[in-house]
């Protein structure tokens, strides 16, 4: 049992009742469990010529899953890449002392993380086809990168600034006071103390990058991992309930290798920054112990 | 110190990435560029079985395929020289505008709208509109049967409007990306009746998986000449398609893609089309 | 005059307001649901019962994962096609695939709704929890009277974020065949050629939509901020 302040220690009669919630529990999920697996099965959708493609044979996932999980992640890659440092400038912009700056910098932000992905992709992409001489099979990819760049970069862009904001007044002072101008306070004190701070909401930023290329697939023909779900399902007899399983199942995969890899990453840099003290995390309850440590930004699903 | 370890191994594996993806990219950018270099980029469906199919091992097969490999063969492309890529329906005007493909042949059927856009060569194949439903299923006898009923088809398709403000208005109709989402449905019986071109149907039902499962309705609600779509304006083109599509029917490769390819669906084609005669 | 009309000529025989009207119901319900599932889900997370925190936590760890445009053509082919689960929407089409997606956009949601509840929690100062343990209040009663009051009030911003996603991701429901903005937009740009034109008109009424919510929760944040 673990010691949480929001509930005592459990006697007899809570261990009691906690086993009659769990039974219940258990019997709810079971219940739902067992009427989808009994309709499906009803339905010939647990049929085995149905899923037993992907597990006799290597050819669907050659030809269809792979190709379209590379065109996933190279669009991921590429929105990640252009998205991060345009986000920190925009960041960073915003906290900007001049007005000009900061001002522009805001309205940026606020629009586009104010429009779905999904109009800005099928914007970009009817764009380029009609103003721009991008060929046709990387049309696509250049309209999901574009539509993902402005969005997540005005994300990015205010998780910067909170990360950027989150750290003590005192170590502005403190460069101040030995003589740095405001890049360099800004470059050598605030991003790398920020940066474990805001580590957290990046990954869930990417998380959030990797789902919305699919949305290229939906609307686009961006041939991504979800789009593939057409051609092989028309080979394989209409077993859309299999493809659709077995896509879940890779994304699920796939995002969560990328928490695991960031939470490593994460501990490694708070293990690294010991020694330099940085007080992060105690959130709006100030200086008093709190239930938990309150993460600088809460991921809201701001996308697919 | 750490950090900057770890930023520089960061670094590293970004750039690493970035090359090695933009090679990537840059080799396909070659083989693409439609027309120079030996290379012919056609424009077809990769998930219509019996049409155009992209198939398990990374190959494409169907009528539309077959009749696009005959007419670049006439042009002086070999097979191994075409580029296949996928043309949604939507997408059709738009690719052959911009010259993203030579031609189209993708259950492309000509009508005014799109003439006004795109010239056609052909047409290859005379199709009509109809519905597939269960093979049990005899309440649809005509398509005044179908209202009421719960009818299916793909988003954008003038098959679904046609039916809804034409023939049975009262139908119900649910709007998919694909037609496997419909057959899903068919099969469950959720759905009655998925309409599109008979010869789309025909490659479905034909499957290996649905033998047995579903039928035709035949009803033929509309003449759905399938031409191929060209460049508005490139009458040479037109001319050098035209009577490869002639050649093609005469030397009676046109039998033999239409007997391999709709032979197991045992669709009831229509006979070779005439260059030039559309049927309204 | 004339020129505005040649230029807005395009909108007639579009139910423009009409689809707005459709994003901004499926943004209500499934905001009240996802509200509701993912306080349950939250109380879950942070509960005695080893089973419910393990669902908890393996429910938002899944639903967060997968893209919403398969949770919704999954909950329109395996629920509806399949299962034929209509929810009450009988044999029309309209309003079931309607229901569908506010069902599978407020699962969805939820998952972030429990996140950000949780934090909020998090920064709920210990005391409270152990002064209302000391009155002998019950796991529930600490959850419901003390901390979520609390909680709440924390995260209204949070929350905030997560309603103006959720408003900008009913557009996916367009997937199943929902006509909301979003669908009406691509059945436009097909079919019309002021592109620039449609594109600006659509990202506006969202910005409607998005920038009000963001505004009014952000003033309501600060004034419901527990002052410490």
């Amino acid at each position: 049992m673990t010691t949480s302040v929001l509930f005592d220690a459990q006697g007899p009669r809570a261990k009691q009742r906690n086993i009659l919630y769990t039974v219940f529990f258990v019997v709810a999920i079971a219940a739902v469990g067992w009427w989808v697996y009994t309709s499906l099965d009803e339905k010939h959708q647990l049929d085995w010529v149905k899923w037993e493609p992907f597990f006799t044979s290597s050819q669907p996932w050659v030809t269809y899953l792979w190709p379209g999980l590379q065109n996933t992640l190279k669009a991921a890659f590429f929105a990640l890449l252009i998205a991060l440092p345009l986000g920190a400038l925009f960041g960073i912009g915003r906290l900007s002392d001049h007005r000009r700056v900061r001002v522009p910098s805001g309205v940026v932000v606020e629009f586009f993380r104010a429009i779905p992905v999904l109009i800005l992709m099928i914007t970009a992409n009817a764009a380029y086809s009609e103003f721009t001489d991008i060929a046709s099979d990387v049309r696509p990819l250049y309209a999901v990168v574009t539509g993902l760049v402005l969005y997540n970069a005005s994300v990015l862009a205010e998780i910067v600034r909170a990360g950027i904001q989150s750290l003590p007044q005192g170590q502005t002072d403190a460069a101040k006071a030995i003589g740095m101008r405001k890049g360099q306070t800004m470059r050598y004190v605030l991003l790398p103390q920020s940066v474990t701070a805001m580590l957290p909401a990046i990954v869930s930023q990417i998380v959030v990058i990797v789902k919305d290329t699919a949305l290229g697939g939906a609307v686009l023909t961006f041939p991504e991992l979800l789009a593939s779900v057409r051609p092989m399902s028309a080979n394989y007899g209409a077993n859309t309930i299999a493809c659709f399983t077995i896509i879940a199942l890779i994304f699920v995969v796939v995002n969560f290798a990328i928490t695991s890899f960031a939470s490593w990453l994460e501990r490694r840099l708070r293990r690294a920054k010991k020694s330099t003290g940085a007080t992060l995390g105690t959130g709006p309850g100030g200086g008093l112990d709190t239930i938990g440590t309150a993460p600088l930004v809460i991921e809201d699903g701001r996308a697919t | 110190m750490q950090l900057r370890k770890v930023t520089a191994a960061s670094a590293a594996v970004l750039a690493l990435a970035l090359t090695a993806t933009a090679c990537g990219s840059e080799d396909k950018d070659d083989a693409a560029g439609s027309g120079g270099g030996g290379k012919i980029t056609i424009g077809i469906k990769i998930d219509q079985p019996g049409l155009g199919l992209k198939t398990p091992d990374g190959k494409f097969a169907g009528f539309d395929v077959d009749v696009a490999t005959y007419i670049a063969k006439e042009l002086g492309f070999d097979a191994k020289n075409i580029e296949f890529v996928e043309t949604k329906s939507a997408d059709r005007e738009t690719a052959i505008e911009r010259g993203d493909v030579k031609f189209i042949a993708a259950t492309y059927s000509i009508n005014d709208e799109r003439l006004q856009k795109v010239d056609f060569a052909g047409p290859y194949l005379l199709a009509h509109q109809d519905v597939l439903v269960r093979a049990d299923d005899n309440t649809i006898k005509s398509p005044e049967d179908l209202n009421n009923k719960k009818l299916c088809s793909v988003t954008g398709s003038t098959s679904a409007k046609n039916v809804k403000e034409k023939l049975a208005p009262k139908a119900q109709l649910q709007n998919y990306g694909g037609y496997s989402e419909c057959l899903t449905g068919l099969e469950n019986k959720a759905i009655d009746a998925l309409t599109t071109d008979d010869s789309i149907l025909a490659g479905y039902a034909a499957q290996e998986a649905h033998k047995g499962k579903f039928k035709l309705a035949g009803f033929k609600m509309t003449n759905e000449n399938y031409g191929i779509g060209l460049k508005k304006g490139d009458a040479d083109l037109k001319k050098k398609v035209d009577a490869a599509l002639t050649k093609m029917v005469s030397d009676g490769s046109w039998d033999k893609a239409v007997e391999a390819n709709f032979g197991p669906a045992n669709y009831k084609n229509e006979k070779a089309p005439e260059i030039g005669n559309v049927v309204k | 005059m004339e020129a505005r009309e040649i230029v807005f000529d395009f909108l007639e025989g579009y139910d423009l307001l009409g689809a707005f009207w459709v994003t901004v119901k499926l943004t209500v319900y499934s905001a009240l649901g996802a509200l509701i599932w993912g306080t349950l889900l939250a109380g879950m997370r942070v509960g005695p019962v080893p089973l419910m925190r393990g669902f908890g936590t393996a429910y938002v760890n899944i639903v967060r994962n997968i893209p919403l445009t398969v949770i919704i053509v999954f909950a329109s082919l395996g629920l509806f096609q399949t299962l034929q689960v209509t929810l009450g929407g009988g044999d029309n089409f309209e309003t079931v695939n309607f229901r569908l997606a506010v069902l599978s956009l407020a699962l969805y949601t939820a998952a972030f709704v429990c996140e950000a509840l949780r934090s909020g929690i998090n920064t709920v100062p210990a005391g409270q929890a152990e002064a209302a343990r000391a009155l002998g209040l019950s796991f529930t009663q600490v959850l419901r009277l003390i901390i979520l009051p609390q909680a709440f009030r924390s995260v209204v911003n949070p929350l905030a974020n997560v309603l103006i996603a959720l408003t900008k991701n009913t557009t996916v429901a367009a997937a199943i065949g929902v006509v909301e903005a979003a669908y009406l937009m691509k059945d436009m740009i097909e079919a019309e050629a002021q592109l620039i034109l449609i594109s600006a008109i659509f990202a506006f009424g969202f910005i409607c939509l998005t920038l009000p919510t963001g505004l009014v929760l952000g003033w309501v944040s600060k004034k419901v901020a527990v002052k410490r």
